[in-house]
């Protein structure tokens, strides 16, 4: 590559088979293919039809996370799946990865889990891939210097046959954050501050390098939520340089290089890094000194304020007023009034041992509120596994929440786990449009620490009180 | 695919913007494994009450919408998940046209890849097009150009590649088969593998 690079340009064009012309789009190579259940049977379906073979299946790895139930059972013989087309979905993905040779971490795998949860627990996302699933959050693996974006079933089906996808080079944002988050101020906060302060297609059509103080400071765990939710800012693909936390986290995971393949991987990646000079075709910048926790109030991540702001009045605009109507939230006032019906900390966005870990902090030594359910679903088996080593599950369940297997759950209510129409879920997942959580759900988007301060209240709450 | 090099047709508008595709398609419909049928679901909250009565006020429930091929909607849509399904329904509705001020990225490749036509508009075409329902439209795609009623013709932007795809009804999948041979030597000859 002639001339300075960003992070994006290098790992890019260390991908592309054929460059891209006036004409025709670039044909790009995909390192890693994450697969789920609901976005991949009509993929394989076209596969049959067209009698063709999965290119790669060494380089396709399946997990089944979207519409399977989360609730406690001792072995996983025992789940009722929700409903019998749901149960059919599980089956045809057992089917179609036995018939095209896919390794599948399915029920009775230590390692299933949520998709963008399990490619980082194992190892198998890296600095410099290219990864690609048939899901808008496979943003998250950008945290770790990969290019990692959400494709439709159609893609599902190109890369499964042919192992590259087409496609037209975006353009890039770069987004710096300097400072350091306060007290009770996470990830989750700033990424929506982010999302309010340039929007919900703010991203469209560009990769978004996050940058600066703040994001250098953040454990993986923190940069993979602030990734996950760049698809919520309208941006495919969000990403972060690699660096000694990075290399530290992947160390030792069962699917990283091992021994001498380890060392020349690490020199590869330390080469992952923008240019000083590089071009960016956008720039933002936030500070990260001044956050509060953040929470939604609307039907959009980008109608957010700071937890003790009052909700705006839109100026008129009837969008926005058919949200407030639907939220049953009132302009002029701050959200901490608001009676709490259901706390949900999980999802791809805040699943992860910290998430829980920040949670069971402010959870630990009171009740959650009367009449409150709050769930509580890790992202993953192990995860599961690991916060029961050091007690967390014992601080939920002592609290009066529902401890849980892992999955999606609450997140898309596609499972079984849903809010009831009217009620409000204080909720740590990605989405709060109408409907999401459940039919007439009215979600309220929030750090896994506002989660826990309001289930403790039973009010919206800012978790800094109980610091 | 089946090639598609004009249409013409009656418009209905949704004015609100950022529609995401849970409002297209919400998500408990989609555990169906085919592509078919999605129709019936398509904004089904918002089309339908909670008690499965239809919502009169939805304008694709107004009884001169019947029939309209075109959605002209508000600003950002099709936002959220990558959701296939959400075109897919459109299709299977009948909708072969979505016109709004800007599309979401996954959305937009989505539904050219299914023929369904994204199309992008200057605010004061869309500002007239959200005020007027019902209107007849004709587009050619081949010249990228929405004729209004009034006869007035508008560009309106299509990667090249997608629009040969669609004019010539060719399977982007067959296209990149070609490249097998090249995606083999970028296996061989790259410096590390995955
Ligand atoms: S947790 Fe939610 S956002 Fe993440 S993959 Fe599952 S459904 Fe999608």
């Amino acid at each position: 590559m002639t001339g300075p690079a960003t992070l994006f340009d290098k790992v890019w064009t260390d991908h592309i088979v054929t460059a891209e012309t006036a004409d025709t789009p670039a044909v790009l190579y995909v390192d890693l293919h994450l697969i789920h259940e609901v976005t991949t049977p009509q993929a394989f379906a076209l596969l049959q039809e067209k009698n063709l073979a999965v290119r790669r299946p060494d380089l396709t790895l399946a997990t089944m996370d979207h519409s399977t139930p989360t609730t406690p059972v001792s072995s996983f013989k025992d789940l009722a799946i929700v409903g019998a087309s749901a149960a059919n979905q599980i089956v045809q993905m057992e089917k179609n990865c036995k018939s095209f040779g896919i390794e599948l971490l399915g029920f009775d795998s230590d390692a299933r889990g949520i998709v963008h949860i399990i490619g980082p627990e194992l190892g198998a996302t890296q600095p410099g891939k290219t990864i690609v699933c048939g899901d808008s959050h496979t943003s998250t693996h950008g945290a770790f210097g990969a290019l990692a974006f959400g494709i439709g079933t159609t893609e599902v089906a190109h890369v499964l046959a042919t192992q590259c996808l087409l496609q037209r080079k975006p353009r890039t944002l770069a987004i710096n954050v300097d400072g350091r988050l306060p007290a009770g101020v996470g990830a989750k906060d700033l990424i929506l501050a982010i999302i309010g302060q340039i929007g919900v297609n703010g991203g469209t059509g560009h990769v978004i390098e996050y940058r600066g103080d703040a994001i250098a400071a953040m454990e993986m765990e923190a940069r993979m939520t602030v990734c996950n939710m760049s698809i919520e800012a309208g941006a495919r693909a969000g990403m972060i340089a690699p660096d000694d936390t990075t290399f530290e986290y992947l160390r030792g995971r069962p699917r990283v290089p091992q021994g001498v393949e380890w060392d020349n991987a690490l020199a590869r990646w330390r080469e992952l890094s923008s240019d000083d000079d590089a071009y960016f075709d956008k720039v933002a910048s936030i500070s990260a000194d001044q956050l509060q926790p953040m929470v939604t109030f609307g039907t959009n991540p980008g109608m957010v304020i700071g937890i003790n702001e009052p909700v705006p009045d839109g100026s008129g605009d009837p969008s926005f007023r058919k949200a407030l109507e639907y939220m049953q939230v009132t302009p002029g006032k701050p959200l901490t009034d608001t009676a709490v019906d259901v706390v949900f900390v999980g999802s791809c966005t805040n699943s992860r041992l910290s998430d829980l870990q920040q949670a069971a902090d402010i959870l630990k030594g009171h009740r959650v509120a009367d009449g409150v359910r709050m769930l509580v679903v890790p992202g993953s088996q192990s995860i599961k596994k690991a916060a029961e080593a050091i007690g967390l599950d014992r601080v939920f369940t002592e609290a009066g929440a529902e401890w849980r297997e892992s999955g999606c759950s609450m997140c898309i209510g596609m499972n079984g786990d849903t809010v009831a129409s009217g009620q409000l879920s204080v909720s740590t997942s990605n989405r709060n449009f109408q409907g999401r959580q459940g039919i007439g759900a009215r979600t309220v988007l929030a750090s896994p620490m506002t989660a826990a301060a309001s289930a403790i209240t039973g009010r919206v709450t800012d978790p800094r009180t109980f610091l | 695919m089946r090639a598609i090099k004009h249409m013409r047709g009656r418009t209905v508008v949704l004015a609100t913007r950022d529609i995401d595709t849970d409002q297209i398609i919400p998500a408990r419909f989609l555990t169906s494994t085919s592509r078919e049928g999605f129709g019936k679901n398509l904004f089904h909250d918002l089309r339908f009450h909670a008690d499965g009565t239809k919502n009169r006020d939805f304008p694709l429930n107004h009884a001169d919408a019947r029939g309209c091929k075109i959605l002209v909607a508000g600003n950002n849509f099709g936002c959220g998940s990558s959701r296939e399904h959400a075109p897919w329904a459109l299709l299977d509705y009948g909708i072969c046209a979505v016109i709004s001020t800007e599309i979401a990225d996954i959305f937009r490749n989505n539904s050219l890849k299914n023929g369904l036509l994204p199309i992008v508009v200057d605010e004061k075409t869309h500002a007239w097009l959200s005020g007027n329902p019902g209107v007849e439209l004709a587009i050619d795609v081949t010249a990228s150009t929405l004729t209004m009623p009034d006869g007035r013709v508008v560009r309106f932007p299509i990667d090249p590649f997608a629009r040969f795809c669609l004019v010539e009804g060719i399977d982007e999948l067959g296209f990149l088969q070609q490249h097998l041979a090249r995606i083999e030597n970028f296996e061989e000859t790259r410096s590390w593998t995955p």
